[in-house]
């Protein structure tokens, strides 16, 4: 097929605010990356643009030393996978009944799941509740609040019910096969697809979230990374001797030089285990968010 | 042979079970599907029906001594000195100006950012649009708003070096309160148009090739092509969105606003999240705290039934 003129024009200024969109997405993050390996008074002064400048790696050395940091990382670590884990085997099994048609009782389950959707007892009977279960200040407050959501199991059960054939099921019934046997056996190794999308959002959610940690910890050697980042980045409390350096500091305007760029080198070490993970699981989101969607 | 008897059961009585003798053998026969389930159930029953049980306290005055159930009734005393209160249409005025603007500015750009990219013939240069495009809602709101403060640093802010030098005064962009509700906006748009373009991009994707053949023999330009078929197979997804979106118009997320707060923004800057985190838990008002978290609830509910039934009637398109 031949393009006409008007399709030339057309694909050359929609091919271009495509780019001007793609740049300004990709600049902020390459500017940080350029900036953690560049001269801190070169950023400073404006003159790292793109490409690092007075290539040095001193930012990311001392941020290795920062004690709070491998913590917050190994707490984080720990939250996630736990918390992910959990997440899943709720999730997993919970839609499982759901997907069935044959699940007596089904529509009560449904309604007492979606009206959580809706009504929350919000902050403050929350806390209580976390309090009176003796879980504040406890790694229980981190991998069980917020473990599932009824979306995530809709999510779930429509992927069991349009991509997994009931004939399979009812086959392995007559075989005599028990729905725990059934749901190992069957059900989990076709759900691939949904259980990566799933431990995508549940352990992106983990690993981003610092409300939890907010508020229901006060024990900062529980503390997760993200409330680390929260006093290097947001209340701009840097552990000094991270900064000592011998003469160097009297001057004050390289130590704000020198936090800078620590707060770029933490952006990068905190946010690059997620961003490693992605292209991983990235052929699977299409699909699970259409999964949902069909739902709606 | 439990195991066999109940698989032929399930197939050879293919029909809803009618009397209850047979739905209660059913039960039985089930038992594991029920233990499936049960996790769940009582997950949901600890931390949201529990929670749900305490809003209680909205209408009572709070003593620990007593506990929620002992403490003494006392109507709608901490809702009306909410609404008197100095605080609540500023309180009130932001949360709903934050989520406004959010809601007109950042829900047509994914569209139109999926009708643009789709359009895009180079395949690779699609792709690689699409992934990196994604990228930012990765980020934490942590290192999202760490990046505009340092972005935005009155001295060292990359953005104030170009201010500068096209030769205008540096701006301290975070604490001042005009500037607060669109830095909010935008940096949302920002990281999340990507994310959010995927759904309307698996949509069009799915668009069958021939409709587009046939318009093109019928002699239809490009855009009347995006106008007549690829816009209206996008409206039904955005209008379920659109409605789940307007439901929570009096709902600002508590994170983000939290850490782009400063003292001398707040008058922009404070919402009904913040505000319920502040008295609630700093101030140890549980009752006043618990009373304005559930005016907030109310009102997102009725915003929904609301959206929803208008949504119902101009488009078909329901969420029930």
């Amino acid at each position: 097929m031949k393009k006409s003129k008007d399709d030339i024009i057309f694909e050359a200024v929609n091919t271009f605010f495509v780019t001007v969109f793609f740049i300004i997405v990709l600049y902020p993050l390459i500017f940080v990356i350029s900036a953690s390996i560049s001269d801190p008074s070169l950023v400073s002064q404006g003159k790292v643009v793109l490409l690092p400048k007075g290539l040095n790696f001193d930012g990311y050395r001392r941020v290795l030393e920062y004690d709070d940091i491998w913590i917050g990382y190994r707490n984080t670590i720990f939250y996630t996978i736990a918390g992910t884990l959990i997440s899943l085997a709720l999730t997993l099994t919970a839609a499982y009944p759901l997907a069935r048609r044959d699940f007596v009782g089904k529509n009560v389950f449904v309604i007492y799941f979606t009206i959580t959707m809706f009504f929350s007892g919000g902050l403050i009977p929350t806390y209580m509740v976390v309090k009176a279960l003796g879980m504040r200040n406890t790694v229980f407050s981190q991998i069980l609040l917020g473990a599932v959501s009824f979306m995530n199991i809709v999510i779930v059960r429509t992927f069991y019910q349009t991509s997994i054939p009931e004939e399979l099921q009812q086959a392995a019934q007559i075989d005599g096969c028990s729905y725990a046997r059934l749901f190992t056996s069957i059900i989990l190794p076709l759900a691939k697809p949904v259980i990566a999308v799933m431990a995508l959002f549940y352990g992106v959610g983990r690993w981003n979230s610092y409300f939890t940690a907010l508020i229901y910890l006060s024990d900062r050697n529980l503390y997760p990374l993200q409330m680390i980042l929260r006093e290097i980045l947001i209340i701009n409390e840097i552990n000094m001797e991270m900064l000592m350096t011998e003469g160097e500091l009297e001057v004050i305007h390289k130590r704000v030089e020198l936090a800078t760029l620590l707060k770029y080198c933490v952006i990068i070490v905190s946010t690059l285990p997620v961003i490693m993970a992605y292209p991983f699981l990235q052929k699977y989101f299409v699909k699970g968010i259409m999964v949902g969607a069909i739902k709606g | 042979m439990a195991e066999l008897g109940q698989g032929v059961v399930v197939n050879l009585d293919p029909k809803p079970h009618h009397n209850k003798k047979s739905k209660l053998k059913k039960m039985l026969n089930d038992y594991q599907l029920y233990l499936f389930i049960l996790p769940s159930v009582l997950y949901f029953l600890i931390f949201h029906y529990a929670p749900i049980y305490g809003v209680q306290l909205a209408f009572k005055d709070f003593v620990a001594t007593k506990g929620i159930w002992g403490s003494p009734w006392v109507g709608l005393k901490h809702f009306k000195l909410f609404f008197s209160s100095y605080y609540f249409w500023e309180i009130i005025g932001n949360t709903v100006g934050i989520s406004l603007y959010s809601l007109i500015a950042g829900f047509p750009i994914p569209i139109i950012f999926a009708l643009m990219l789709n359009e895009v013939s180079n395949k690779h240069y699609k792709k690689l649009v699409q992934t990196v495009s994604y990228a930012p809602h990765f980020i934490s709101t942590v290192v999202m708003v760490g990046m505009l403060y340092i972005f935005l640093h009155p001295v060292y802010g990359i953005a104030n070096t170009l201010i500068k030098f096209l030769g205008f005064e540096a701006v301290d962009f975070i604490n001042k309160p005009e500037y607060f509700k669109s830095l909010y906006v935008w940096s949302d748009i920002w990281q999340h148009t990507g994310w959010n373009s995927v759904i309307y991009f698996a949509v069009l994707s799915n668009i069958d090739p021939e409709q587009h053949e046939s318009a093109i023999i019928d002699g239809a330009s490009r855009l009347q092509r995006i106008w007549y078929i690829n816009v209206p197979v996008l409206m039904p997804t955005a209008v379920i969105l659109l409605i789940l979106n307007a439901g929570s118009i009096m709902s600002v997320g508590f994170e983000k606003v939290y850490l782009m707060q400063t003292p001398l923004n707040i008058k922009a800057s404070e919402v009904i999240s913040t505000y319920v985190y502040k008295v609630g838990l700093q101030s140890a008002r549980y009752s006043f705290s618990t009373a304005v978290g559930l005016f907030n609830s109310v009102i997102n509910f009725m915003l929904l039934v609301l959206v929803n039934r208008v949504a119902k009637k101009l488009s078909s398109t329901s969420l029930w």
